[in-house]
């Protein structure tokens, strides 16, 4: 029940909703528990909200540790 | 990147198994307490990648699974009502009441509808002013704090024929409540990532400090879970409890703030029941008195007294005593077609996994 997925914010309107797209599909979501995003961030949906927004430095850092790693 | 199947490499996933086999030697249990975590887990076949010293135990982190019985009969009693819509997520119709579900509820002509979001709900109140609409209040704080936005938009609106019979719980308590039992021995918690998207990481610091037990909040990519597994590992080996974020993309040490604070503006922390597990103190969310026009159990209904069916074992399989292959329903009268307990009901049920994927 707690899942939740990543989408692009394409628009934001002034009722504090906005259009999502995720993978080709445009979602309408509400950005009551995160109002602070822009067009372009990454949020994280979930049942029709947009819960957190998605760091997109900290997202590669887990590329960064193991991609050039030997082992 | 689209944050999801650049967290699916193959080549990575490689090189943090071979680490995860070069540093952990002895035997190690981790529970994973989220659900959304179990079927990752399952769908992913990580259970089967890692070394056989590394067992990971399923926790009670489905919301639908431990929603007690007698909840679902109070929503039947008040979908019986005259001129009540009952709204909820799609994953709450087949749970077996005492005596009935809300799909046969439906079937037999109560006005049962599922919504994909709060909102939707709010919505088919405004259309229908004439009607009582019922939300069901089922999740956990990633959940929770979609109904807190709904009641205060409600209150906002004047939108006064919405209500929410609040069942909404909290994640932490059950961990300490599992402990606390001491019925399996954890070396380590995967923690739930979009939980603690809302919740962040200091609610789980007493884990560490209380039990010395390492947590790693985790995300729900094949590559975050094992990420996650290496970190507990690594904490296990250098003799470690912290809390630690593997999610980082998402979550935050202080959650969201925003949404804290709707919880705790709408709800107010009570003592709860879990099915399988029992009554928690203070691990559940009931519409605060200030909302109390928003709350369903101002309408008094006839409950009926709590059947449990017979030999059904969820409540150890939630605490991570059984696995569902040792209770004796499993497979057998209990399939997702015909369940008898709520973990063979919900598709994130420990029961619904290991039947659909072991």
């Amino acid at each position: 029940m707690c899942l939740a997925i990543p989408g692009k914010v394409k628009k934001i309107f002034n009722d504090h909703t906005a259009e999502i797209e995720i993978g080709g599909i445009i979602k309408n979501v509400s950005l009551d528990l995160i109002p602070q995003v822009a067009v372009g961030d990454y949020v994280l949906l979930h049942a029709g909200f947009a819960i957190q927004v998605i760091d997109q430095k900290k997202a590669l850092e887990i590329f960064r540790a193991w991609e050039g790693k030997v082992d | 990147m689209r944050y999801v199947d650049e967290y699916r490499n193959r080549e990575i996933a490689q090189k943090i198994l071979r680490q995860i086999k070069n540093i952990s030697k002895r035997k190690i249990n981790l529970m994973e307490v989220c659900g959304t975590h179990t079927v990752a887990i399952f769908r992913n076949g990580i259970r089967k990648m890692l070394p056989s010293n590394i067992n990971l135990i399923s926790g009670p982190g489905c919301p639908v699974c431990v929603t007690p019985i007698s909840y679902i009969d109070e929503i039947i009693a008040l979908s019986k009502k005259d001129d009540f819509i009952i709204t909820t997520f799609g994953d709450m119709m087949r749970v077996p009441g005492s005596t009935s579900t809300l799909e046969k509820e439906k079937a037999d002509g109560a006005d049962i509808r599922i919504v994909y979001s709060t909102l939707d709900a709010l919505k088919i109140a405004q259309n229908n002013s004439s009607k009582e609409v019922v939300f069901m209040g089922v999740g956990f704080e990633t959940t929770s704090p979609t109904i807190a936005s709904a009641v205060l938009k409600a209150q906002k609106e004047k939108i006064n024929n919405f209500s929410v019979l609040s069942i909404a719980k909290i994640i932490p308590p059950a961990m300490k409540a599992i402990l606390a039992a001491k019925e399996v021995n954890i070396d380590g918690f995967i923690c739930p990532g979009h939980v603690s998207a809302i919740i962040g990481s200091q609610p789980y610091k007493f884990i560490t400090t209380q039990y010395k037990i390492p947590c790693t909040i985790c995300g729900f990519e094949p590559l975050d879970i094992l990420q996650s597994i290496h970190m507990l590992i690594k904490q296990i080996e250098d003799n470690r409890a912290e809390v630690e974020i593997q999610y980082e993309r998402v979550v935050k040490p202080d959650g969201n703030k925003i949404a804290l604070n709707k919880i705790n503006k709408v709800f107010k922390v009570i003592d709860s029941d879990w099915r399988g597990i029992g009554n928690i103190p203070l691990s559940g969310l009931e519409i605060n008195d200030k909302y109390e026009q928003f709350n369903a159990r101002k309408y008094e209904v006839e409950i009926e007294e709590t059947k449990v069916p017979r030999g059904c074992r969820c409540g150890e399989v939630l605490r991570g005593v059984i696995t569902p292959p040792e209770c004796p329903l499993y497979r057998g009268i209990c399939t997702p077609e015909n369940p008898q307990g709520a973990c063979m009901v919900s598709t994130e049920g420990t029961c619904a996994a290991y039947f659909k994927y072991n």
